[in-house]
């Protein structure tokens, strides 16, 4: 886990899940962030925005108790996130 | 104030079902899915690429240059819809009547394919014009005016917005000027045309979309599908329709809106039960006279528990034996034209006693465990029918029909 990543994304968390970005570890649960539907939303955005990548995400096949999302990215710790992300990096630079 | 009856006496609609009600009508009791690939320009940037879209479509076929000159897509949906509905009424206004007439037309993005384009000329293309009609062309009014214009009617008319409810905002508002006597005739329903590129890409953001299938109440249920279209009815004062010998259709009978006061997209039990219970208090009937619900069901998480929780709530021990069904499984959400769209599936559970399915139901959902008529149509007497309409915003609205008698 690059150091970058994880500050960028814990930064764009603590933003939306209006936290102390000190507060989160790489093991820190979403869900325990209560943030609500539409601050997700915006977080996947801001880090796709930040990357220039594509985040897999259907809000409809998260249930609660299972975050994995249907197409595989995994939002269930911190941690999952920014593996996630930097896999999705890897692959957009495998393209170019 | 003695209150007035209000009747349907006519219907007109063109969707992705089909360009009339007769062929509408057959395709929901046929199961037909009309959500398909979607053919419009720049598909390869979206990653939503499926939609309801009313195909082997040619403006020309209808209107003049002239008139497509003014009409963007959900006006011309509109206008067609309302003259199908005219001639199914067997109304041809006169001026007297036409002073006691108006026109509701529901939308949600009005003439969005207008914005888009023009958007497109200036931005992307560097043109430093657009047409001079952009602005009556794109307004939410647009097609309600044009329906005015059309057929003389110089009573109360306006455009409702109100997301995913409008047009059961719009046909409530309408039966209710009739039955306090504010109008004799109305025309109202809805009309939506948001398939363009902008309107997608806007809808991706949310991430509620569903990349392969409407699937209302179904475990593995991916999300929203758009669908574009309109629907328009001709309401009428009980007396005046009885004394010409027009054809009831149906009675509409109740209606109730209520607002959820909480939050933008996600829905509340609450506000949906509360309305569920308005327009039956308003019918003056009890939950179990109503045999079928035409649903909401959008095929998201999130609405279809929270209906099916409401539904519990008011049907109390009866939720099991009301059969519910979201045709949106069929063609789509039609956002602000989606309720006169439904409404059709109610006219056609009274007037044929076919109940359409909810299609692409493929795994049950223990928080969805109603009736849902899934895949295949159903046969049922049904003397009386409830349309669900739940908005983004918060914003319900519910009607209740009953047969024509």
């Amino acid at each position: 886990m690059t150091d970058r990543i994880y500050a960028d994304i814990t930064r764009i968390i603590a933003e939306q899940a209006m936290v102390d970005v000190d507060e989160l570890t790489p093991m820190t649960r979403v869900e325990d962030l209560e943030m609500d539907s539409l601050a997700v939303v915006e977080t996947l955005f801001a880090i796709e925005e930040l990357y220039d990548i594509t985040i897999p995400f259907n809000a409809n096949t998260m249930d609660s108790g299972n975050t994995m999302d249907s197409e595989g990215f995994d939002l269930s710790t911190i941690s999952t996130i920014v593996t996630g992300v930097e896999a999705l990096i890897a692959d957009k630079g495998s393209l170019t | 104030m003695t209150r007035k009856r209000v009747v349907v006496t006519g219907q007109g609609t063109i969707n992705p079902l089909g360009a009339s009600v007769a062929d509408t009508w057959d395709a929901m009791a046929a199961g037909v899915c009309a959500i398909g690939p979607l053919e419009i320009d720049d598909l390869e940037r979206l990653s939503i690429r499926i939609g309801g879209q009313v195909r082997d479509y040619d403006p020309g076929d209808h209107f003049s240059r002239q008139q497509l000159a003014l009409y963007d897509r959900f006006t011309q949906f509109a206008l067609i819809a309302a003259d199908e509905a005219l001639d199914d009424a067997g109304l041809d206004l006169d001026s007297e009547q036409g002073l006691a007439s108006g026109v509701v037309i529901g939308t949600a993005g009005g003439g969005l394919n207008t914005w888009d384009s023009s958007y497109r000329a200036v931005y992307a293309d560097g043109k430093n014009r657009v047409h001079p009609f952009v602005v009556p062309k794109l307004m939410n009014n647009a097609a309600a005016s044009h329906i005015s214009m059309t057929y003389g009617l110089r009573g109360p008319s306006f455009s409702v917005s109100t997301a995913c409810s409008s047009s059961n905002h719009a046909i409530g508002l309408a039966f209710s000027m009739i039955r306090d006597g504010m109008s004799t005739i109305m025309l109202t329903g809805g009309s939506e045309s948001m398939l363009c590129f902008g309107g997608i890409k806007a809808w991706e953001g949310l991430r509620v979309m569903s990349c392969e299938a409407c699937r209302p109440f179904s475990a593995d249920r991916s999300g929203m599908v758009q669908g574009e279209g309109a629907a328009v009815f001709v309401l009428e004062e009980y007396m005046h329709a009885r004394d010409r010998g027009a054809t009831i259709l149906a009675e509409i009978c109740g209606f109730s809106m209520t607002s959820d006061a909480g939050d933008i997209v996600m829905p509340s039990t609450d506000g949906a039960a509360r309305a569920m219970q308005g327009a039956l208090d308003d019918a003056g009937l009890a939950a179990d006279a109503i045999q079928y619900i035409n649903a909401h069901g959008t095929g998201t998480a999130a609405n279809d528990r929270t209906e099916c929780r409401a539904i519990r709530e008011v049907f109390g021990s009866n939720a099991k034996q009301v059969m519910l069904s979201s045709t949106k499984s069929m063609h789509g959400h039609l956002i602000g034209g989606t309720g006169a769209v439904e409404m059709l599936a109610c006219t056609l559970a009274l007037n044929r006693g076919i109940i359409a399915p909810t299609l692409g139901y493929q795994v049950p959902d223990p928080e969805c465990d109603l009736d849902i008529v899934p895949n295949t149509a159903r046969k049922a007497d049904v003397t009386c029918t409830m349309s669900n309409a739940f908005a983004f915003g918060g914003l319900n609205a519910v009607l209740v029909l009953k047969a024509g008698s």
